[in-house]
């Protein structure tokens, strides 16, 4: 009877520590999402949006430069990168679904799908920066396109591996060519499966700021120009936080809050839009 | 009464039309799939392109002080012949992944084990995605986090007991001594660490271990073991080579993580054996250094990229590689 008492009593101490473990991992995103709120809501106000950010010494200005900084360098990105991984995840599930490289190509994305995003700056450094002899706001949208890439063809190649053989075979059987059956049935079918890739790779980029260091740079002020560097949410945060300037300080921590929430609410979307396709 | 296919002519040719069509698509249907294939081997490129634009980055401190980099301590750029070594570096990044590691894993396992095995089904989905909404916050987020809120917390009311407790204890009080606690240290490096990897682990152990067939579980239970006896001798042997892999997939993440650790680590090239002072990582070296290099040293920090780049390459590719053996077992 005391065997059985010592493993009930083990099992009930391992599955308290599971439990433990468990409440302690969801602490951590309500701890980090209390103290973004606490630091940063106070000064969340439409100035934020609206207007430049400060000078050292000011008091006032806004996030406007950064934020568009943010969302001119990442659509760029998604832009560029979203078609071609697309295409490419076509490649690996349709045409080259049998061939031997394939295998390859999809073991070599997935090692660059986790790839330190800092490498990636170095090398958009190395073949855009150098050449052109300064940071730009294009060279910080290619290091995100080249993140961007992997998360889509990954995504891209399982959702068109979803689609049942059947439809493409019907399709194929009434004459259609194979790139029309893709077009027409295969992006189809999957369309709702690509889209949350790209909303992925859109939350995926949206707050890096390791590969934008050495790409876009930084600025404080206004520019639309892709070739001159260009604010970014991140970066700013990145150098008014170190600052000893409070209302640069606070001006960080309320942009660290639009990021994270921005970046929370594209995962919840792709989120939503991943599991009701699941459903239907 | 015979049947004409509309699209032949009276002498059974294709219509001109017709074949004009025909050739056209079948033409969009080469240029598609030349396309796509390019795109495809876009990746190669990609791979190949980051290594060369490393190696020729690194060239003339690869030439300079070739492979002693790797065991030199000292990292003084600014002398007139900077002597840079990468020994500080890289113990720091293995040092803070190793740490990071060692408290994410068991914390990522029990989160899984208590997911697939203890958690009531209605509540599985709003824990799963919060533990995995973990992994979208932004690393600079974390950074910031760790320095202004975690750091203060841990140097005043953590760190000092540690301190204290093993200060008479020989080894153990430089593992755990300090000379000053400060809200930058190695161990608080890790720590945020292993926050962010948390998830990783969590959402690769918890796929894992939906592969074990049901039946083998239910008969563990049907011979009376406990959920526990279950987890232990089935779960985790059956799904070992997987759990293995996602580890390692974590671990490749530990390693080239850059934000968060800049802001926490303290760019602090010395190697004191202690887990409280500052240090420096690989990619916080470049991500605090590189706007401000120039020549060598800007040559040393993209050398350091490429061993950090090399060092990533193979733990990555071994986790793909055990994550697909796994799966070509759950295939068959």
């Amino acid at each position: 009877m005391s065997h059985y008492a010592r493993r009930r009593r083990a099992n009930a101490t391992a599955m308290t520590l599971c439990l433990l473990a468990t409440t302690i991992g969801i602490l951590w995103l309500f701890l980090i999402l209390f103290s973004l709120l606490l630091n940063g809501l106070p000064h969340l106000s439409f100035e934020v949006f609206s207007e430049m950010t400060p000078p050292p010494g000011e008091t006032g200005g806004g996030l406007l430069n950064s934020i568009f900084g943010t969302v001119l360098m990442t659509a760029l990105g998604v832009g560029i990168g979203a078609p071609i991984g697309i295409l490419a995840g076509t490649y690996l599930a349709e045409y080259g679904r049998y061939s031997k490289t394939t295998p390859t190509i999809r073991f070599i994305n997935d090692i660059l799908l986790s790839a330190p995003s800092i490498i990636i700056g170095l090398f958009i450094y190395g073949i855009v920066v150098v050449p052109m002899r300064n940071f730009s706001a294009l060279a910080g949208a290619l290091a995100l396109a080249v993140i961007v890439i992997p998360v889509v063809v990954r995504t891209t190649e399982d959702m068109l591996l979803l689609v049942p053989n059947t439809l493409r075979e019907a399709a194929s059987a009434m004459g259609m060519p194979r790139a029309h059956v893709v077009w027409h049935v295969a992006y189809r079918a999957a369309r709702t499966g690509i889209l949350t890739g790209v909303l992925l790779g859109v939350a995926r980029i949206a707050g890096e700021t390791a590969p934008l260091l050495f790409t876009a740079f930084s600025n404080n002020f206004w520019s639309a120009s892709l070739l001159k560097p260009i604010a970014s949410l991140p970066t700013t945060i990145n150098s008014f936080i170190n600052t000893p300037d409070a209302n640069m300080k606070q001006l960080a921590w309320t942009g660290a809050l639009i990021v994270t929430l921005a970046v929370l609410g594209l995962n919840v979307v792709a989120r939503i839009l991943g599991a009701a396709k699941k459903q239907s | 009464m015979t049947y004409a296919n509309p699209s032949l002519d009276s002498v059974g040719r294709l219509s001109a039309a017709r074949s004009k069509i025909l050739t056209r698509m079948a033409l969009g249907d080469r240029s598609f799939h030349l396309v796509t294939r390019l795109c495809a081997y876009g990746v190669f490129i990609l791979l190949a392109g980051i290594m060369l634009s490393l190696i020729m980055g690194a060239w003339p401190a690869i030439k300079a002080f070739g492979i002693e980099f790797l065991i030199t301590r000292r990292w003084a750029p600014q002398l007139d012949e900077p002597i840079l070594g990468a020994l500080a570096p890289i113990y720091g990044t293995l040092l803070t992944s190793f740490i990071a590691m060692l408290i994410a894993v068991p914390f990522g396992f029990g989160v899984a084990i208590f997911l697939t095995e203890l958690c009531p089904i209605p509540l599985r989905r709003p824990i799963r995605v919060a533990v995995e909404l973990l992994a979208g916050i932004p690393s600079i987020i974390y950074g910031m986090w760790g320095f202004f809120v975690l750091g203060p917390f841990l140097a005043q009311y953590v760190e000092p007991p540690i301190v204290w407790a093993f200060q008479d204890i020989p080894v153990l009080n430089v593992i755990f001594g300090a000379e000053m606690i400060s809200n930058i240290s190695l161990f608080n490096a890790s720590l945020v660490l292993a926050i962010m990897i948390l998830p990783f682990i969590t959402a690769i152990a918890v796929d894992v271990f939906t592969t074990v067939p049901p039946v083998l579980k239910e008969s563990a239970y049907g011979i009376g073991c406990t959920t526990w006896e279950v987890v232990t001798n089935i779960v985790i042997p059956f799904t070992r080579v997987g759990l293995v892999g996602g580890v390692m997939l974590a671990l490749g993440r530990a390693l080239g993580e850059t934000m968060a650790v800049t802001f926490i680590i303290g760019n602090s090239f010395k190697i004191d054996g202690s887990i409280f002072s500052p240090g420096t990582t690989i990619s916080a070296a470049i991500a605090s250094e590189f706007a401000e290099s120039s020549d060598l040293h800007r040559s040393a920090l993209m050398y350091l990229g490429l061993l950090l780049f090399i060092l990533t390459f193979f733990v990555l590719a071994a986790a793909r590689l055990m994550l697909m053996r796994l799966e070509k077992r759950a295939g068959a």
